[in-house]
């Protein structure tokens, strides 16, 4: 459920509390959303959109210390190389 | 795509398959609640990868399978009602009532139109004055927010051609529910990373205290939920039932407030059937009475007429976790994308039609 | 009173004044004449030489003749990068080239709705001249019918087109084998994406403009080049990957493909993602498939980098032992997986 994808605020448009509008990149496009579920979002920060709506803010440093933790798993894992039908 | 290819990073994703099979000691079984969720495991061949590591169930966390026979029949009826237009997501079109789907009542005469966004719904409403615009409002908690901004718009706007089927459900009952029957066979929840955005994850403390199962808040790309499943094992591992948040940059542990205190002014909860499940107490939302002239079913005297289930679908099963869609002796069958018998079979995010898509080759020659 | 002034008092509109075609336009008198006469002729000019010839003599060829048919429905008529026009002639030459012939002639039926613009006509029949002027082809026969308001959607173009088969012959999918290489001739899902955003007023900013192109230079370059090919197919409807599940049921090997060699501009990436898209499925007009024979793929991707059309072409995949699956795709974990057939057009979703 719940395709939602992560956009970055370029441009306000609108700070209507209720019909606010923002200006969201996402990859090469840019649509315009309603941000009035983050109105505390900033241009530059990262929101993630479902249904045309932004109903959270990307911590940054959230997913900077995640990553960090995840380079610091060991490094050489093994690695099957099986394909789909070996495994059934 | 920023916060999106760092999670599908394979080298990432090896690793911490190799955690995964480090650190699960025996088998484990857990559900995946949402329906994105199997599809991106799928999808990516994760469920193979851990095979016999970790036993993938997929949930009930699929909006469009679980929308009842009767909302279905009922947005079918309007569509066909002269100067209605009956308005949804792409997905929930294809979906079978039992008198067929919606883009089979559009090949009738019905008024359809797939939207991407509630807002465009709202939007058609203002731009055909002389139509009813219905918008069929189907989806868990994260969608919520965006139909109740729909509604408070039409209401800013002083629409009186825009109302709402609603079939909005809440995903914790629907857990309490799988947990409660007498074969669930779950030891750990994914919980839905981004319901858990809207609504945070401090709601499943209770859930634990009660069940004693740990639940993981996860997202939805391949190394979110390597990591989700990874911390989900380690916590079965230590025999600890714990809430633990893996998705952080995006669901905060008090969700988004904002978002919660729209939703709760124009929705209350309700108890709602499920379809494949039965009715399930505070399953649902619906318009709280300040609202009523935007419900359809108060403004079109929706009397919705009791619909019977194909015998030969099992999709009550499969969305509690009970059986494995292959499992289904419709599954492949006499139920296919093509032609299918349930829910699940159709949406883009229903567990039957991801087998179907992903793995169906394997599992019909295999 | 003279007799313009007596047909004035008919309730067909007699002239072109209220700008829109109606019924009469289509009924074989006068009107139909003027409507040929002063609009579609004019504006088919220097292609098309022979007028309106009911029946066409063609000349003698020095080869095998190919034929093809294809009828033109997209909605909506206008599109960012081409319209109905330009798609009618481009589909059917592309159709040929890829069948290894020279496009030579081809036949326009337009089946317009009653109450259509004539402005809408005019710019539709000048991106068919634009188009067939390019391609060096001829239009050699037409037609043209009004149906009543509502039993089209604005206006239906169906073209067929003749060409000449060029030697030497390439096998045809059916001839693939093990080993040979998949290569894609640019950047994919341009076309579907520009149509969606188009139709479902779906806005989005910069919008991504179809492909719509003719192909026959980037067959050409694999010709002039003496690469050898094996197939070649525009992967219309249905994508990159109806293409490729067709083909692995006439050759009866896997063919296997590696997501992050598939070039996909940064704007169809962007819909994709918002849209719950695979840009594999989404469709293209102005982008084949080509099959070479193993080792030939890094040829194949020279010769067709020098033409404007296939400028970002890219060894894809390759034909792979059998498996269970006909056609798989690696997706960054590392592993081959079935590659998911669609059901229908892709509708955007939430899910």
């Amino acid at each position: 459920m719940c395709l939602a994808i992560p956009g970055k605020v370029v441009r306000w448009i609108d700070s209507d509390p209720l019909l606010g509008v923002a200006e969201v990149e996402f990859g090469g496009v840019t649509r315009r959303c309603l941000m009035a579920c983050v109105p505390e979002a900033s241009e530059g920060d990262y929101v993630v959109v479902h249904a045309g709506v932004a109903i959270a803010i990307v911590d940054a440093e959230e997913a900077a210390r995640v990553l960090a933790e995840l380079a610091s798993l060991p490094e050489k894992v093994e690695w099957l190389e099986r394909d789909e039908e070996e495994t059934q | 795509m920023k916060f999106l290819d760092e999670y599908r990073d394979p080298v990432a994703a090896r690793r911490l398959l190799a955690e995964i099979r480090r650190a699960a000691r025996r088998p484990w079984t857990l559900m995946e609640v949402c329906g994105g969720q199997t599809h991106s495991l799928l999808r990516h061949g994760i469920d193979v990868e851990l095979a016999g590591v970790v036993d993938l169930i997929h949930g009930p966390g699929c909006p469009v399978c679980v929308s009842p026979l009767e909302s279905i029949d009922f947005a079918r009826e309007l569509s066909l009602r002269e100067g209605v237009l009956l308005a949804s997501f792409g997905d929930m079109l294809r979906v079978p009532g039992s008198r067929g789907s919606l883009l089979e009542a559009r090949a009738v005469g019905g008024r359809v139109k797939p939207v991407y966004s509630p807002m465009d719904a709202v939007d058609l409403a203002r731009r055909n004055p002389d139509l009813q615009v219905v918008f069929f409002a189907v989806g868990f908690e994260t969608t919520t927010p965006t139909t109740a901004l729909a509604v408070r718009q039409a209401k800013a706007l002083g629409l009186r051609n825009f109302s709402l089927l609603v079939a909005h459900v809440r995903v914790l009952p629907a857990m309490e529910a799988l947990v409660e029957s007498a074969d669930c066979r779950v030891q750990g929840f994914l919980a839905a990373g981004h319901v858990c955005a809207v609504t945070g994850c401090k709601e499943y403390a209770p859930f634990v205290e009660r069940y004693r199962l740990p639940v993981v808040v996860t997202g939805f790309e391949p190394v979110d939920l390597l990591q989700g499943i990874l911390q989900c094992v380690r916590l079965l591992e230590s025999g600890r039932p714990e809430v633990v948040n893996c998705y952080r940059r995006t669901a905060r542990d008090a969700g988004n407030p904002t978002a919660q205190r729209l939703v709760g002014e124009v929705f209350e909860v309700c108890d709602r059937p499920w379809r494949g499940l039965g009715m399930i107490p505070r399953g649902g939302l619906k318009l709280r009475p300040e609202f009523q002239q935007f419900d359809a079913e108060v403004r079109f005297c929706g009397a919705t007429v009791p619909a019977i289930e194909d015998h030969e679908c099992h999709s009550g099963a499969v969305l509690a976790g009970r059986i494995k869609p292959k499992a289904c002796p419709s599954f492949g069958t006499s139920c296919t994308p093509d032609r299918p018998l349930g829910a699940p079979m159709v949406s883009s995010e229903g567990a039957c039609a991801a087998y179907y898509r992903y793995a169906g080759a394997n599992h019909l020659s295999g | 009173m003279k007799r313009e002034e007596l047909s004035n008092s008919c309730p067909n509109p007699s002239t072109f004044d209220d700008g829109r075609i109606s019924l009469a336009h289509g009924e074989g008198g006068r009107l139909m004449r003027r409507l040929l006469s002063e609009r579609i002729l004019p504006a088919l000019a220097d292609v098309a030489p022979a007028g309106d010839a009911d029946a066409a003599i063609l000349a003698r060829l020095a080869g095998q003749v190919v034929f093809t048919t294809d009828s033109y429905v997209v909605s909506p008529l206008f599109f960012p990068g081409g319209d109905i026009g330009k798609l009618a002639v481009i589909g059917t030459t592309n159709d040929l080239a890829v069948s290894g012939a020279r496009p030579l002639w081809l036949s326009l039926s337009l089946i317009i709705e009653e109450g259509f613009e004539l402005t809408l006509l005019d710019r539709v029949l000048r991106s068919v001249a634009d188009a067939a002027r390019e391609i060096g082809i001829s239009i050699v026969t037409g037609d043209t019918k009004v149906v009543p308001r509502g039993a089209a959607d604005g206006l239906f173009i169906n073209t067929a087109g003749v060409g000449v088969l060029l030697e030497p012959r390439w096998p045809g999918p059916g001839e693939l084998q093990c080993g040979d290489e998949l290569v894609v001739t640019g950047t994919i899902g341009q076309h579907g994406t520009a149509v969606m955003i188009a139709r479902e007023q779906f806005v989005v900013e910069p919008c991504p403009i179809s492909d719509c192109a003719s192909l026959v230079p980037a067959v050409d370059a694999l010709r002039r080049a003496e690469v050898p090919v094996v197939a070649l197919r525009d992967a219309t409807r249905g994508g990159v990957s109806a293409v490729l599940r067709e083909w692995a049921a006439k050759c009866g090997w896997t063919l296997a493909v590696d997501e992050r060699e598939v070039p996909v501009t940064p704007e169809v990436r962007g819909m994709c993602e918002l849209l719950g898209l695979d840009p594999l499925h989404v469709a293209n007009e102005g982008t084949m498939v080509v099959a070479v024979r193993e080792g030939f793929g890094g040829a194949a991707v020279e010769a067709l980098s020098r033409v404007p059309v296939a400028r970002q072409a890219a060894i894809m995949g390759q034909v792979q032992e059998r498996r269970v699956s006909l056609v798989v795709v690696q997706r960054g974990l590392g592993r081959y997986l079935p590659l998911d057939e669609p059901l229908g057009a892709p509708l955007p979703r939430i899910c």
